[in-house]
């Protein structure tokens, strides 16, 4: 039995049992726990793909930062559980509808992609997806992309500050 | 080694239940969430396919997304905490002003 299966196997079921309670949980604060954990599961897979310094910011950015910050917006609006919940209404089965019809398109696509992980040499698996190649070809081929996204992250950070001020 | 069609039907997966959650949920918070696990759904289709052409740029694309997703959580937080100061509610049947 293939070692990296198991641990793919493993990390894909956790992942989306937490992506479901993630949609189904009542108080908006399990969800937002469950959304937690599905990051670290995700991390895990990232690992298994060689994309070790992705799977270091998912849970840096995604599960520290944006997490964080979830959790205390929630906790400052102070919800309760939600008021209703599993009656089927049509916009619900609508809902489900669309969504098993999106993913049956989805996998008859893929399944027609080839399946075949790349086969590197020795010197290229040392270094792909290390945050040395990663920074070369930021601040090479994708510099203005990376100052821009920074000045979005800036823009953002005011205009959050501007909205959420309740006298301007 | 694990068949790179394995992750990318995982992703499909995780997108669709992360657009479930946007249809179905009323709570804007949670709509937040789930909008967040459909961006994780494209960043392991981009981590999928750098894997599957020995190619660094996927994981480029997965970070500049990260960084997006960090720019639309503070923006949009902030659009509901300004939602619940003048309403009272985060339940996105009672904010339908613009909807006529």
């Amino acid at each position: 039995m293939n070692i990296e299966l198991v641990l793919f196997g493993a990390f894909a079921l956790l992942t989306l049992l937490s992506a479901g309670t993630v949609i189904f949980a009542r108080s908006p604060i399990n969800s937002a726990m469950a959304l937690v954990s599905t990051f670290f599961f995700l991390a895990g897979i990232y690992v298994l793909l060689w994309a070790h310094t992705i799977a270091v910011m998912q849970v840096l950015v995604y599960a520290g930062a944006i997490m964080v910050l979830f959790l205390f917006v929630i906790m400052l609006l102070n919800l309760g559980e939600s008021p209703t919940r599993g009656k089927p209404t049509l916009a619900r089965i609508a809902g489900g509808a669309a969504t098993v019809g999106l993913f049956a398109v989805l996998a008859i696509i893929l399944l027609k992609i080839p399946a075949e992980p790349a086969t590197l040499s020795l010197e290229a698996q040392a270094s792909f997806g290390t945050i040395a190649t990663m920074g070369e070809v930021i601040f090479t081929r994708w510099l203005l992309p990376f100052e821009a996204v920074s000045l979005l992250l800036l823009v953002a950070m005011v205009g959050a500050v501007v909205v959420a001020k309740s006298r301007i | 080694m694990v068949p790179i069609t394995y992750y990318l039907l995982l992703a499909a997966a995780l997108f669709c239940m992360g657009m479930f959650g946007v249809l179905v949920r009323r709570n804007a918070l949670v709509i937040f969430m789930c909008v967040e696990l459909m961006l994780n759904a494209a960043n392991l289709t981009f981590v999928a396919f750098a894997r599957m052409r020995g190619d660094d740029l996927g994981h480029v694309s997965a970070f500049f997304v990260i960084a997006v997703a960090a720019a639309e959580a503070a923006i949009g937080l902030a659009i509901v905490i300004a939602v619940f100061r003048s309403r009272g509610s985060v339940l996105v049947e009672d904010i339908r002003t613009m909807k006529h």
